[in-house]
């Protein structure tokens, strides 16, 4: 981005951006794990009101503590980036408040309803109301979490995929015009899939992982097989399920955000019968020359399935990144215009709305028949209307590198999570994972780490790919972020570097120690 | 505990409501280090990093009702410095 302009200061725009990252990514160290373990606390306690077995009671008991520790630890992280919104992203805030405030809202008042309700039954209700009631209190402390994550989708979808808005220059925001349209956008539905079943393995290999310690350590065997059997159905289960679901959101980014696809592939000139890159050298530190190369070195492919993944069959046509500069036909004959062509419309869609606010606001009385004109235009191009801030087409192509190799991360764990939960549950159902040897639970052990650097790679892959867009096709970065000085934005950047990794630190000593500690058993 | 309190049936539906929440902190363990850690970050986060640090932009560079003339005006104005 050292080629963008403005009377912005650049690094604004760099430090605003890594702001809103580093604010992201921890956000998603604890959401996940809530979700994850919602599910697995769920189906123990499920058990446990299935059998009366205190055993179960015991092991909810204790895996509610962990989702309890990790859920303190994530209760407002979240509210940061809101005042990243309003603060570092003015334009933008202003843009899709209409949008957004909706969704949010929403999430705010469920969150709170429904989580301050019935975590408390949860944790205080065990002997105040009936199995029946606590149980369903259980799942629906999960419930609201997964309700909550629903209504964030759908707003981190809307801006991958804006639909059910219209754009009003007279309020200068994107309106509602359909409720129904922006809360059940395909787009949102394939990304919350994807999302919160990637989250459920999370749960599963931490499920699993801290058993396996268990084991290693020669204590809690009951606990450990009965919670190792429930993680690896879940992680097996999840794993599959975010395989299939993450080809939906492949289908849906390769229909609206070719660009992310092509850069995922390293796919500089695309066709159809497209192969599916497994490796290639991709310099890891610099934007490749997709100009003149005509792929990636070293490549190793598997034949058509870029096709099958982005539609769904193998002669599909995939374009590349030069094509999607340089303009291409898709099969069904619809044209898809060139950089250059979108640049010249989305410069007539701004000029028209600075001359539609002038003719209507200005000194003189508006002419309603220039206002109209205007308008029209302004509508007429209002689809490319973020490519007005383009000065250089390759400002449209984002980081390749990132996205290339956090897709490879983000698949290839997935692979390796299959096959892991897979040699588990061998072992707990044809051998004896008490007994199993050590280098299984050291890997369950490094499957911690993995599984978060995959989830994490999939939040690159899905905000690095959308670059410069902080609104698809509507607004970049640069027009997005508020006129404030960088040393500013630095300087909240690294305290919430120490904030956050302040907390992070507590949580895994809070944790450790109450993993050291075990379940407490009813009996005693 | 108020009089009324105390006069209240058990089986009343607030009052069991209220014993879930009050019996429940006041036998909280490892909860009452849970919600030191979340007073003392919501603390920071609204009394310090929203005070001094996140103010609304807009609120501050916008005059009120205005905000979307000064929306548009940046807007425009990027574009033409591009």
């Amino acid at each position: 981005m050292s080629n963008i302009l403005l009377t912005i200061d650049t690094s604004t725009i760099e430090w605003s951006r890594a702001q809103f990252a580093l604010t992201a990514i921890y956000h998603w160290l604890f959401v996940p794990l809530t979700l994850g373990l919602a599910v697995i606390m769920g189906i123990m306690e499920t058990c446990y009101y299935r059998t009366k077995d205190t055993f179960w009671k015991d092991a909810a008991k204790f895996w509610q503590k962990l989702f309890g520790i990790n859920f303190a630890m994530g209760v407002a992280t979240g509210i940061i980036l809101e005042f990243e919104f309003g603060t570092n992203w003015s334009n933008y805030s202003w843009l899709v408040g209409d949008i957004f405030g909706a969704p949010l809202a929403i999430e705010g008042i469920v969150a709170f309803f429904m989580e301050s309700t019935f975590v408390a039954v949860m944790f205080f209700g065990w002997k105040k109301v009936s199995a029946g009631f606590h149980l369903a209190s259980t799942w629906l402390t999960g419930l609201g979490a997964t309700i909550s994550a629903w209504w964030i989708l759908v707003a981190n979808a809307w801006m991958q995929y804006p639909v059910g808005c219209e754009f009003n220059p007279d309020t200068m925001r994107n309106e509602m015009v359909s409720f129904a349209e922006v809360a059940l956008s395909p787009f949102a539905i394939d990304k919350f899939c994807h999302t919160v079943i990637s989250a459920w393995i999370i749960g599963a290999v931490f499920t699993v992982a801290v058993s396996c310690w268990y084991l290693l350590k020669g204590r809690e065997k009951k606990l450990a097989l009965e919670s190792i059997k429930i993680g690896a159905i879940v992680g097996l289960v999840a794993s599959v399920g975010a395989a299939l679901t993450g080809h939906h959101s492949a289908f849906r980014v390769a229909e609206v955000q070719p660009m992310k696809l092509a850069a995922m592939e390293a796919l500089y000139n695309g066709g159809t019968d497209q192969s599916l890159t497994a490796i290639a050298l991709v310099n890891p530190f610099a934007q490749p020359d997709y100009e003149n190369e005509a792929e990636a070195p070293l490549k190793i492919a598997v034949p058509y399935a870029l096709s099958i993944l982005a539609t769904n069959d193998p002669h599909g046509y995939v374009p590349g990144i030069n094509d999607i500069l340089n303009g291409y036909t898709k099969p069904d004959g619809t044209v898809e215009l060139s950089a250059d062509e979108k640049i010249e419309r989305g410069k007539k869609a701004i000029e028209a709305l600075a001359a539609y606010r002038q003719a209507k606001y200005g000194s003189s009385d508006g002419d309603a028949s220039v206002v109209a004109y205007h308008l029209e235009v302004l509508k007429e191009n209002m689809p490319y209307f973020g490519y007005g801030y383009i000065r250089d087409k390759s400002e449209l192509v984002p980081f390749v590198p990132v996205n290339f190799y956090a897709f490879r991360i983000m698949v290839g764990v997935g692979c390796l999570l299959i096959l892991f939960f897979m040699v588990v549950l061998f072992f707990v159902y044809k051998k004896d994972i008490t007994a199993a040897p050590k280098w299984l639970y050291w890997s369950a052990l490094a499957m911690i780490p993995l599984a978060y650097i995959a989830s994490e790679s999939g939040w690159l892959v899905a905000e690095f790919g959308r670059q410069p867009w902080t609104i698809q096709d509507m607004l970049p970065t640069w027009a997005s972020v508020s006129n404030l000085h960088s040393s500013s934005v630095m300087l909240t950047f690294f305290i919430f570097l120490i904030l956050f990794t302040t907390m992070l630190a507590v949580e895994i000593n809070i944790l450790v120690k109450q993993i050291k500690k075990g379940p407490e058993h009813e009996n005693n | 505990m108020s009089a009324k309190h105390k006069t209240m049936k058990k089986t009343n539906f607030w009052y069991r409501v209220f014993d879930l929440y009050y019996d429940g902190f006041r036998n909280m363990r490892l909860g009452k280090t849970l919600w030191t850690v979340i007073l003392i970050k919501l603390l920071i986060i609204f009394g310090v990093l929203k005070m001094f640090f996140f103010p609304n932009f807009l609120k501050e560079h916008a005059e009120q009702g205005q905000e979307s003339e000064f929306v548009a005006t940046e807007l425009v104005e990027r574009a033409e410095s591009h």
